[in-house]
Protein backbone atom coordinates (compact mmCIF):
# COMPACT_ATOMS: atom_id res chain seq x y z
CA UNK A 1 0.00 0.00 0.00
CA UNK A 2 1.45 3.17 -0.76
CA UNK A 3 2.72 5.64 1.64
CA UNK A 4 1.84 9.08 0.04
CA UNK A 5 -1.87 9.35 0.19
CA UNK A 6 -1.96 13.38 -1.05
CA UNK A 7 1.69 14.18 -3.17
CA UNK A 8 0.11 11.12 -6.01
CA UNK A 9 -2.94 13.06 -6.10
CA UNK A 10 -1.05 16.44 -6.17
CA UNK A 11 1.05 15.10 -8.80
CA UNK A 12 -2.12 13.42 -11.01
CA UNK A 13 -3.74 16.76 -10.76
CA UNK A 14 -0.40 18.92 -12.13
CA UNK A 15 0.14 16.52 -14.93
CA UNK A 16 -2.74 16.62 -16.08
CA UNK A 17 -2.98 20.26 -16.27
CA UNK A 18 0.24 20.54 -17.92
CA UNK A 19 -1.12 17.85 -21.08
CA UNK A 20 -4.33 19.66 -21.21
CA UNK A 21 -2.76 23.60 -20.97
CA UNK A 22 -0.39 22.50 -23.25
CA UNK A 23 -3.10 21.20 -25.38
CA UNK A 24 -5.74 23.47 -25.03
CA UNK A 25 -4.20 26.88 -24.34
CA UNK A 26 -1.61 27.49 -27.20
CA UNK A 27 -4.78 26.62 -29.44
CA UNK A 28 -6.95 29.47 -27.76
CA UNK A 29 -4.94 31.60 -27.38
CA UNK A 30 -3.61 31.43 -31.25
CA UNK A 31 -7.05 31.65 -32.31
CA UNK A 32 -8.17 34.60 -30.13
CA UNK A 33 -5.28 36.40 -29.79
CA UNK A 34 -3.34 35.82 -33.58
CA UNK A 35 -5.28 34.76 -36.23
CA UNK A 36 -9.35 36.22 -35.07
CA UNK A 37 -8.07 39.71 -34.36
CA UNK A 38 -6.04 39.90 -37.48
CA UNK A 39 -8.47 38.08 -39.74
CA UNK A 40 -6.21 35.73 -40.95
CA UNK A 41 -9.03 33.31 -40.04
CA UNK A 42 -12.49 34.23 -40.51
CA UNK A 43 -13.82 34.86 -36.83
CA UNK A 44 -16.87 33.65 -35.57
CA UNK A 45 -19.84 36.24 -35.00
CA UNK A 46 -21.31 36.94 -31.71
CA UNK A 47 -23.84 35.00 -31.39
CA UNK A 48 -22.00 31.88 -32.89
CA UNK A 49 -19.74 32.46 -30.28
CA UNK A 50 -22.26 33.31 -27.41
CA UNK A 51 -23.87 29.48 -28.01
CA UNK A 52 -20.65 27.67 -28.10
CA UNK A 53 -20.06 29.14 -24.75
CA UNK A 54 -23.47 28.61 -23.28
CA UNK A 55 -23.24 24.87 -24.47
CA UNK A 56 -22.84 23.02 -21.30
CA UNK A 57 -19.70 21.08 -22.15
CA UNK A 58 -18.51 23.58 -23.39
CA UNK A 59 -18.63 25.01 -19.70
CA UNK A 60 -17.33 21.84 -18.21
CA UNK A 61 -14.55 21.67 -20.57
CA UNK A 62 -13.27 25.35 -20.05
CA UNK A 63 -14.08 24.75 -16.49
CA UNK A 64 -11.68 21.37 -16.08
CA UNK A 65 -8.65 23.39 -17.96
CA UNK A 66 -8.67 26.22 -15.34
CA UNK A 67 -8.80 24.06 -12.70
CA UNK A 68 -6.58 21.44 -14.07
CA UNK A 69 -4.25 24.86 -15.33
CA UNK A 70 -4.17 26.39 -12.26
CA UNK A 71 -2.79 23.01 -9.46
CA UNK A 72 -0.60 22.57 -12.61
CA UNK A 73 0.41 26.54 -11.68
CA UNK A 74 0.43 25.40 -8.14
CA UNK A 75 2.83 22.42 -8.01
CA UNK A 76 5.44 24.08 -10.24
CA UNK A 77 5.16 27.41 -8.02
CA UNK A 78 5.68 25.18 -4.76
CA UNK A 79 8.72 23.22 -6.01
CA UNK A 80 10.03 26.73 -7.62
CA UNK A 81 9.87 28.49 -4.51
CA UNK A 82 11.53 24.74 -2.76
CA UNK A 83 14.15 23.95 -4.52
CA UNK A 84 14.96 27.03 -6.74
CA UNK A 85 14.77 29.86 -3.90
CA UNK A 86 15.56 27.12 -1.08
CA UNK A 87 12.44 28.01 0.97
CA UNK A 88 11.25 24.66 2.16
CA UNK A 89 11.21 25.93 5.77
CA UNK A 90 8.63 27.82 4.73
CA UNK A 91 6.60 25.07 3.74
CA UNK A 92 2.99 25.47 5.40
CA UNK A 93 2.83 29.10 4.11
CA UNK A 94 3.76 27.85 0.59
CA UNK A 95 1.76 25.11 0.27
CA UNK A 96 -1.17 27.35 1.72
CA UNK A 97 -0.68 29.85 -0.96
CA UNK A 98 -0.04 27.72 -3.70
CA UNK A 99 -2.98 25.47 -3.51
CA UNK A 100 -5.15 27.90 -1.56
CA UNK A 101 -4.67 30.23 -5.02
CA UNK A 102 -5.36 27.09 -7.07
CA UNK A 103 -8.57 26.03 -4.94
CA UNK A 104 -9.52 30.15 -5.19
CA UNK A 105 -9.12 30.16 -8.47
CA UNK A 106 -11.06 27.04 -9.29
CA UNK A 107 -14.04 28.32 -7.29
CA UNK A 108 -13.88 31.54 -9.33
CA UNK A 109 -13.90 29.67 -12.91
CA UNK A 110 -16.77 27.64 -10.99
CA UNK A 111 -18.67 30.70 -9.97
CA UNK A 112 -18.23 32.24 -13.56
CA UNK A 113 -18.45 29.45 -15.94
CA UNK A 114 -21.03 27.35 -14.14
CA UNK A 115 -23.05 29.11 -11.48
CA UNK A 116 -23.40 32.54 -13.84
CA UNK A 117 -26.32 32.42 -15.90
CA UNK A 118 -25.92 32.67 -19.72
CA UNK B 1 47.38 21.65 -33.06
CA UNK B 2 49.69 22.15 -29.60
CA UNK B 3 51.48 19.26 -28.41
CA UNK B 4 50.46 19.65 -25.07
CA UNK B 5 47.63 20.48 -22.89
CA UNK B 6 46.79 21.78 -19.19
CA UNK B 7 45.00 19.96 -16.87
CA UNK B 8 43.78 21.93 -14.06
CA UNK B 9 42.85 18.67 -11.45
CA UNK B 10 41.15 19.19 -8.16
CA UNK B 11 43.11 17.84 -5.22
CA UNK B 12 42.26 17.34 -1.58
CA UNK B 13 44.22 15.57 0.87
CA UNK B 14 42.29 15.55 4.06
CA UNK B 15 45.82 15.14 6.44
CA UNK B 16 47.61 18.01 4.97
CA UNK B 17 44.52 20.64 3.44
CA UNK B 18 41.38 21.71 5.03
CA UNK B 19 40.16 22.84 1.88
CA UNK B 20 40.34 20.90 -1.87
CA UNK B 21 42.88 22.70 -3.74
CA UNK B 22 43.38 22.86 -7.96
CA UNK B 23 46.33 21.88 -9.74
CA UNK B 24 47.68 22.36 -12.70
CA UNK B 25 49.71 19.89 -14.89
CA UNK B 26 50.48 20.00 -18.57
CA UNK B 27 49.79 16.85 -20.92
CA UNK B 28 50.52 15.26 -24.03
CA UNK B 29 47.96 16.36 -26.15
CA UNK B 30 46.84 13.40 -28.14
CA UNK B 31 44.42 12.54 -30.55
CA UNK B 32 43.43 8.98 -28.97
CA UNK B 33 43.67 10.36 -25.04
CA UNK B 34 40.88 10.66 -23.01
CA UNK B 35 40.75 12.75 -19.97
CA UNK B 36 41.60 9.65 -17.88
CA UNK B 37 44.83 8.44 -19.84
CA UNK B 38 45.65 12.09 -18.78
CA UNK B 39 44.80 11.70 -15.38
CA UNK B 40 46.88 8.28 -15.83
CA UNK B 41 50.11 10.16 -17.45
CA UNK B 42 50.15 12.47 -14.22
CA UNK B 43 49.50 9.69 -11.94
CA UNK B 44 52.86 7.70 -13.80
CA UNK B 45 55.06 10.44 -15.13
CA UNK B 46 54.71 13.52 -12.95
CA UNK B 47 52.75 13.02 -9.69
CA UNK B 48 52.67 9.45 -7.97
CA UNK B 49 50.25 10.89 -5.75
CA UNK B 50 47.12 11.50 -7.34
CA UNK B 51 44.22 9.55 -6.34
CA UNK B 52 41.33 8.71 -8.68
CA UNK B 53 39.20 5.79 -9.75
CA UNK B 54 39.07 3.89 -12.69
CA UNK B 55 39.19 0.51 -13.85
CA UNK B 56 37.95 -1.10 -17.15
CA UNK B 57 38.74 2.35 -19.24
CA UNK B 58 36.25 1.16 -21.74
CA UNK B 59 33.08 2.75 -20.31
CA UNK B 60 31.50 -0.76 -18.87
CA UNK B 61 32.66 -0.46 -15.23
CA UNK B 62 31.18 2.95 -13.94
CA UNK B 63 34.43 3.86 -12.28
CA UNK B 64 36.10 6.54 -13.55
CA UNK B 65 33.53 9.68 -13.55
CA UNK B 66 34.30 12.98 -12.35
CA UNK B 67 33.24 16.20 -13.48
CA UNK B 68 35.30 17.61 -16.65
CA UNK B 69 35.06 21.57 -16.88
CA UNK B 70 31.86 21.71 -14.78
CA UNK B 71 29.81 18.17 -16.38
CA UNK B 72 29.99 14.76 -15.29
CA UNK B 73 31.37 12.65 -17.21
CA UNK B 74 32.70 9.19 -17.39
CA UNK B 75 36.65 10.13 -18.01
CA UNK B 76 37.42 7.10 -20.45
CA UNK B 77 34.60 7.80 -22.53
CA UNK B 78 35.42 12.10 -22.82
CA UNK B 79 38.30 12.92 -24.86
CA UNK B 80 41.30 15.67 -24.41
CA UNK B 81 40.99 16.99 -27.70
CA UNK B 82 37.26 18.22 -27.03
CA UNK B 83 38.55 20.88 -24.41
CA UNK B 84 41.99 22.06 -26.79
CA UNK B 85 43.74 24.32 -26.35
CA UNK B 86 42.40 24.09 -22.77
CA UNK B 87 43.16 24.25 -19.72
CA UNK B 88 40.58 21.33 -18.97
CA UNK B 89 39.21 21.20 -15.36
CA UNK B 90 39.13 17.91 -13.80
CA UNK B 91 37.15 17.76 -10.32
CA UNK B 92 35.35 14.70 -7.81
CA UNK B 93 31.60 14.13 -8.80
CA UNK B 94 29.76 16.55 -7.27
CA UNK B 95 27.03 16.10 -4.54
CA UNK B 96 29.33 13.15 -2.92
CA UNK B 97 31.68 13.68 -0.60
CA UNK B 98 35.43 13.65 -0.95
CA UNK B 99 37.40 11.13 0.15
CA UNK B 100 40.73 11.71 -1.13
CA UNK B 101 41.71 14.11 -4.64
CA UNK B 102 38.94 12.69 -7.09
CA UNK B 103 37.87 9.97 -5.16
CA UNK B 104 34.53 10.38 -3.72
CA UNK B 105 32.03 8.48 -0.78
CA UNK B 106 30.07 6.33 -2.43
CA UNK B 107 28.43 4.78 0.61
CA UNK B 108 25.26 6.27 0.14
CA UNK B 109 24.73 5.03 -3.33
CA UNK B 110 25.54 1.47 -2.58
CA UNK B 111 22.97 2.10 0.15
CA UNK B 112 20.37 2.99 -1.63
CA UNK B 113 21.00 0.69 -4.43
CA UNK B 114 20.45 -2.39 -2.18
CA UNK B 115 17.04 -0.24 -0.76
CA UNK B 116 15.40 -1.44 -4.19
CA UNK B 117 16.28 -5.00 -4.15
CA UNK B 118 17.34 -4.83 -7.76
CA UNK B 119 17.64 -8.28 -8.59
CA UNK B 120 14.99 -11.01 -10.16
CA UNK B 121 12.52 -11.44 -7.11
CA UNK B 122 10.35 -14.61 -7.54
CA UNK B 123 7.74 -15.91 -5.46
CA UNK B 124 7.39 -19.22 -6.31
CA UNK B 125 8.85 -21.72 -4.28
CA UNK B 126 10.57 -23.93 -6.48
CA UNK B 127 12.99 -22.93 -9.54
CA UNK B 128 12.21 -24.18 -13.29
CA UNK B 129 14.41 -26.54 -14.27
CA UNK B 130 15.65 -24.30 -17.27
CA UNK B 131 15.62 -20.25 -17.68
CA UNK B 132 12.59 -18.52 -17.57
CA UNK B 133 11.78 -17.69 -21.10
CA UNK B 134 11.20 -14.31 -22.42
CA UNK B 135 10.09 -12.98 -25.54
CA UNK B 136 11.90 -9.99 -27.76
CA UNK B 137 8.87 -7.57 -26.52
CA UNK B 138 9.62 -8.20 -23.53
CA UNK B 139 13.46 -8.00 -23.31
CA UNK B 140 12.37 -4.68 -24.99
CA UNK B 141 10.58 -3.31 -21.68
CA UNK B 142 13.15 -2.88 -19.60
CA UNK B 143 16.32 -3.35 -22.00
CA UNK B 144 17.09 0.71 -21.84
CA UNK B 145 16.80 0.69 -17.91
CA UNK B 146 19.34 -2.25 -17.87
CA UNK B 147 22.08 -0.44 -19.60
CA UNK B 148 22.71 1.34 -16.49
CA UNK B 149 26.90 0.92 -15.14
CA UNK B 150 26.25 2.72 -11.43
CA UNK B 151 28.37 5.44 -12.41
CA UNK B 152 26.37 7.71 -10.64
CA UNK B 153 26.80 10.78 -12.81
CA UNK B 154 23.24 11.37 -12.75
CA UNK B 155 23.25 11.42 -9.03
CA UNK B 156 26.16 13.85 -9.50
CA UNK B 157 23.87 16.18 -12.53
CA UNK B 158 20.53 15.82 -10.13
CA UNK B 159 19.98 18.99 -7.97
CA UNK B 160 17.18 17.50 -5.98
CA UNK B 161 20.14 15.12 -5.15
CA UNK B 162 22.28 18.10 -4.14
CA UNK B 163 20.01 19.45 -2.26
CA UNK B 164 18.35 16.63 -0.44
CA UNK B 165 20.44 13.49 0.23
CA UNK B 166 17.87 11.43 1.27
CA UNK B 167 16.10 11.62 -2.00
CA UNK B 168 16.67 7.60 -3.25
CA UNK B 169 17.96 9.17 -6.98
CA UNK B 170 18.22 8.57 -10.33
CA UNK B 171 19.74 5.51 -11.23
CA UNK B 172 18.12 3.33 -7.78
CA UNK B 173 14.83 4.50 -9.09
CA UNK B 174 15.97 3.20 -13.39
CA UNK B 175 17.34 0.08 -12.17
CA UNK B 176 13.87 -0.58 -9.74
CA UNK B 177 12.21 -0.27 -12.72
CA UNK B 178 14.61 -2.43 -14.97
CA UNK B 179 13.38 -5.42 -12.46
CA UNK B 180 9.36 -4.14 -11.88
CA UNK B 181 9.27 -4.10 -16.01
CA UNK B 182 11.15 -7.64 -16.42
CA UNK B 183 8.49 -10.11 -17.08
CA UNK B 184 10.21 -12.70 -15.19
CA UNK B 185 10.19 -10.78 -11.74
CA UNK B 186 7.23 -11.02 -9.18
CA UNK B 187 8.81 -8.27 -6.78
CA UNK B 188 6.91 -5.25 -7.91
CA UNK B 189 4.87 -5.02 -4.73
CA UNK B 190 8.40 -5.06 -2.63
CA UNK B 191 9.85 -2.08 -3.93
CA UNK B 192 6.99 -0.59 -3.91
CA UNK B 193 7.55 1.10 -0.18
CA UNK B 194 11.22 2.45 -0.98
CA UNK B 195 9.83 3.88 -4.56
CA UNK B 196 6.42 5.24 -3.66
CA UNK B 197 7.59 7.01 -0.43
CA UNK B 198 8.06 10.79 0.06
CA UNK B 199 12.23 10.42 -0.29
CA UNK B 200 11.10 7.93 -3.48
CA UNK B 201 9.71 9.39 -6.92
CA UNK B 202 8.01 12.11 -5.41
CA UNK B 203 11.20 14.04 -4.74
CA UNK B 204 11.82 14.16 -8.11
CA UNK B 205 10.65 17.56 -9.96
CA UNK B 206 11.60 16.41 -13.38
CA UNK B 207 14.26 18.48 -13.88
CA UNK B 208 15.75 15.88 -16.51
CA UNK B 209 19.37 16.68 -16.28
CA UNK B 210 19.69 13.04 -14.85
CA UNK B 211 19.05 11.95 -18.39
CA UNK B 212 21.06 14.16 -20.10
CA UNK B 213 24.36 13.09 -18.09
CA UNK B 214 23.76 9.09 -18.52
CA UNK B 215 26.39 7.83 -20.84
CA UNK B 216 24.34 4.68 -21.21
CA UNK B 217 21.24 6.33 -22.95
CA UNK B 218 19.26 5.70 -19.74
CA UNK B 219 16.34 7.73 -19.34
CA UNK B 220 15.92 7.68 -15.56
CA UNK B 221 13.31 10.60 -15.71
CA UNK B 222 11.45 9.21 -17.83
CA UNK B 223 11.85 5.95 -15.32
CA UNK B 224 10.83 8.22 -12.59
CA UNK B 225 7.81 9.74 -14.32
CA UNK B 226 6.57 6.45 -15.27
CA UNK B 227 6.69 4.94 -11.82
CA UNK B 228 4.89 8.70 -10.66
CA UNK B 229 1.92 6.98 -12.49
CA UNK B 230 2.23 3.62 -11.24
CA UNK B 231 2.28 4.58 -7.79
CA UNK B 232 -0.45 7.25 -8.66
CA UNK B 233 -2.31 4.80 -10.09
CA UNK B 234 -1.88 2.56 -6.99
CA UNK B 235 -3.04 5.50 -4.73
CA UNK B 236 -6.32 5.79 -6.33
CA UNK B 237 -7.32 2.07 -6.24
CA UNK B 238 -6.39 2.16 -2.39
CA UNK B 239 -8.82 5.18 -2.11
CA UNK B 240 -11.22 3.28 -4.20
CA UNK B 241 -10.92 -0.13 -2.76
CA UNK B 242 -9.67 0.94 1.14
CA UNK B 243 -9.04 -2.79 1.77
CA UNK B 244 -8.99 -4.04 -1.16
CA UNK B 245 -6.08 -5.70 -2.93
CA UNK B 246 -4.01 -6.82 -0.06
Amino acid sequence: MPKQRIAPILWLLFSAGGIVAALMIPVLLALFGVLFPLELVAPPDHAHLLAVIRHPLTRLVLFGTCVLALFHWAHRFKYTLYDGLQLKGLHTAINTFAYGGALLGSAVAAYLLLLLPA
Amino acid sequence: MARSITMQVARYRPDREAEPTMQSYDVPLRKDWAILDGLNHIKDELDGTLSYRWSCRMGICGSCGMTVNGEPKLTCATFLTDYAPGPVRVEPLRNFPVVRDLVVDIGDFMAKLSVVQPWIIRKDEETPDGEYLQTPAELEDYKQFSMCINCMLCYSACPIYGLNEHFLGPAAIALAQRYNLDSRDQGSADRMDALSASTGVWDCTYVGECSTACPKNVDPAGAIQRYKLTAATETLKSFLMPRGGR
